[in-house]
């Protein structure tokens, strides 16, 4: 009887994982069909991948999605971090009231912030370009940090930073020196996540990028729409495996800094 | 008398419209072990937090060495302070905790060495330099605050509620270890507290506060044999206090019957409180006892037996180490040396009491 269900547990699970993956991994299988046709198995090739890294324009959206990614990841760690200062020194309410503006962009169907984020900088009169991906890109990154890097703020004890007070630091060298490090994972893990996200972002991309210029997700796009390339399944591929790469970065980051041995 | 140090004046502090201290007066002196001693709330805690810099008091003023440090903050102050829950630098070795203050203060490597290596002989943790705080015990975690406070060679050290967080046969060896680390540096200690057994064991000086008021500044001898008032008493130790009238010098009527003291000064006839500590209770034969009653209550302490005994209408805790079996009838006699007498408090609350050290 016990084996039986669990048996059925199992053939559950399974199925699950089935649904979720068979899709991405008849993606990856087929980046290495030689075939043309998605129909028939034409035998291993890496030549879709070969034939990516020479396509030039592929390889400047490339440039242009990881600097954004990492660029906007970067800005949105400075900022997020910031405002989970300025949060922790808050009355409970105004906190909360702060909390939940800042959550909006992050609930908020991805086409309503990208619509209106396009339509801020027209009125604004920006050129339309890097620098307006860069900047939208910020706006929806900055309350994932804020999301890893308060629960960190919270459990830190206040004496450490009254302490280095205490034995002569500055305010700002016991910032630098103390509550900084302490925050360190939280950032990191939230910069991790912000540069996945922003790795992953088509919509809001779509609409702030104007012309000449392309991130990979919507050069996928523009190629797609031409007719489907194996090169695409190459490229979706190294997409898929970057961002998996990536999470699990962000999920053993934490543990790893806490770690007795990190310092020196 | 040894050289005033500290001297804060008219300490007012409030929270949130919440009066914490009122008008607070406290002298320190040179190399005195001060404790600070209270329930918690009492404002304990904020004076010394006022001393340290990291809070700033409403009125008033903090006056160090001769110098008023009451607009100084905490990293200018020659004082150090260690916290209750320890803050050691937690992404820091024990060695790089303790050189925290003196490389900040730009000190030579080879004067920082040094000084570590006799911070940790100082705590009885040498060869722990290399270790990362979260790999250390509680206790050895706080001797670590203790080193890394002491390094920069504070004129005071401020310790607040430094073994709270500790087990009671590690508390009891920290509290020697503190000691002897007081008379080894020969610094002022200002030692934050609600254990009253601690106070009374390590301190040159006890202040006992409630409710933002200052109750008694003593000894521990003094605050223990002649509280001076109800608030003391109870706090500090097991005691009888009693309601009684002072009849007229060295004669106080309690509970009805009259006994003999030696206070002077109380008036004729005038309300007040007495404390008898309970190992001052003698019990003895019916007919010698001033006034009689029956035990009521016994259970044995390790050290002595505690008894209660109704006695004109009062259960008397008494603690003594010849046994009496419940039911049995006692007289008791109190000496008259042991007879504490108390102002009665004007109000409800315990009030400030004017004092002079």
């Amino acid at each position: 009887m016990k084996t039986s269900t669990s048996i059925v547990k199992k053939i559950y699970v399974a199925l699950i994982f089935i649904f979720l993956y068979a899709p991405i991994a008849t993606l990856i299988v087929l980046s290495f069909n030689a075939s043309k046709t998605r129909a028939k198995w034409g035998g291993f090739t890496v030549n879709w991948y070969r034939s990516l890294i020479q396509d030039e324009t592929i390889l400047n959206a490339l440039g242009t999605t990881l600097l954004i990614a990492f660029l906007s990841a970067f800005a949105a760690s400075i900022i997020g971090t910031i405002a989970c200062i300025a949060m922790s020194g808050m009355k409970r309410r105004n906190r909360a009231i702060l909390m939940g503006i800042t959550n909006i962009p992050m609930l908020n169907a991805d086409i309503v912030t990208g619509i209106s984020l396009m339509l801020l900088f027209i009125s604004l009169g920006l050129k339309f370009g890097f620098g307006t991906i860069l900047l939208s890109h910020i706006t929806f990154n900055i309350p994932y940090v804020i999301l890893s890097v308060l629960p960190r703020m919270k459990q830190l004890n206040p004496s450490v930073y009254e302490a280095a007070l205490d034995l002569g630091a500055s305010p700002v060298t016991a910032f630098f020196k103390v509550t900084l490090p302490d925050l360190m994972p939280g950032i990191l893990s939230g910069f991790l996540m912000a540069f996945t996200m922003s790795l992953d972002d088509f919509i809001i991309t779509h609409f702030t990028k104007g012309s000449g210029i392309n991130t990979l997700s919507t050069k996928i796009y523009t190629e797609v729409r031409k007719g489907i390339k194996p090169e695409m399944y190459a490229l979706s591929t190294i997409i898929f495996v970057t961002v998996l790469i990536l999470l699990f970065l962000v999920n053993i980051a934490p543990e790893k800094k806490a770690s007795p041995d990190s310092g020196k | 008398m040894q050289k005033e140090l500290i001297k804060l004046e008219h300490i007012s502090k409030s929270f949130d419209g919440q009066m914490v201290l009122d008008d607070l007066e406290l002298k320190i002196h040179e190399n005195e072990f001060v404790t600070l001693l209270g329930p918690s709330g009492c404002g304990k805690t904020t004076t010394l937090r006022i001393l340290g810099g990291f809070v700033h008091p409403d009125t008033g003023s903090v006056i160090f060495d001769g110098q008023n440090i009451t607009n100084m903050p905490p990293n200018k102050r020659q004082l150090n302070t260690v916290f209750q829950k320890y803050a050691l630098f937690t992404h820091m070795t024990i060695a790089e905790n303790i050189a925290f203050g003196l490389k900040i203060k730009n000190k030579p490597k080879s004067y920082i060495e040094d000084k570590i290596q006799y911070a940790l002989k100082l705590v009885n943790l040498e060869g722990y330099g290399k270790r990362m705080p979260d790999s250390l015990s509680g206790g050895q975690q706080q001797r670590i605050a203790i080193a890394r406070a002491i390094v920069n060679e504070p004129k005071v050290l401020l310790l607040d509620e430094p073994l709270g967080a500790l087990d009671l046969k590690l508390r009891q060896e920290m509290q020697y270890e503190l000691i002897r680390m007081k008379n080894e540096l020969g610094i002022t200690f200002v030692y934050v507290t609600h254990d009253q057994e601690e106070a009374l064991t390590m301190s040159d000086t006890i202040v006992v506060m409630n409710q933002g008021y200052i109750q008694q500044i003593g000894s521990p001898e003094s605050i223990y044999n002649e509280p001076e008032n109800a608030f003391v008493a109870d706090f500090i130790g097991d005691s009888n206090i009693i309601a009684a009238t002072m009849i007229e010098d060295k004669c106080v009527e309690i509970l009805g019957t009259r006994f003999s003291c030696v206070d002077t000064g109380f008036g004729r006839s005038r309300p007040v409180d007495v404390v008898i500590r309970p190992e001052d209770v003698e019990l003895v034969e019916p007919e010698n006892g001033i006034i009689t009653g029956v035990v009521t209550h016994l259970i044995f302490k390790g050290v002595h037996y505690e008894m209660e005994v109704m006695a004109n209408g009062f259960e008397w805790l008494v603690h003594s180490t010849v046994l009496s079996p419940v039911g049995q009838k006692v007289g008791i006699r109190v000496d008259p040396f042991n007879i504490q007498i108390m102002n009665k408090p004007e109000s409800e609350d315990e009030e400030a009491v004017a004092l002079e050290l």
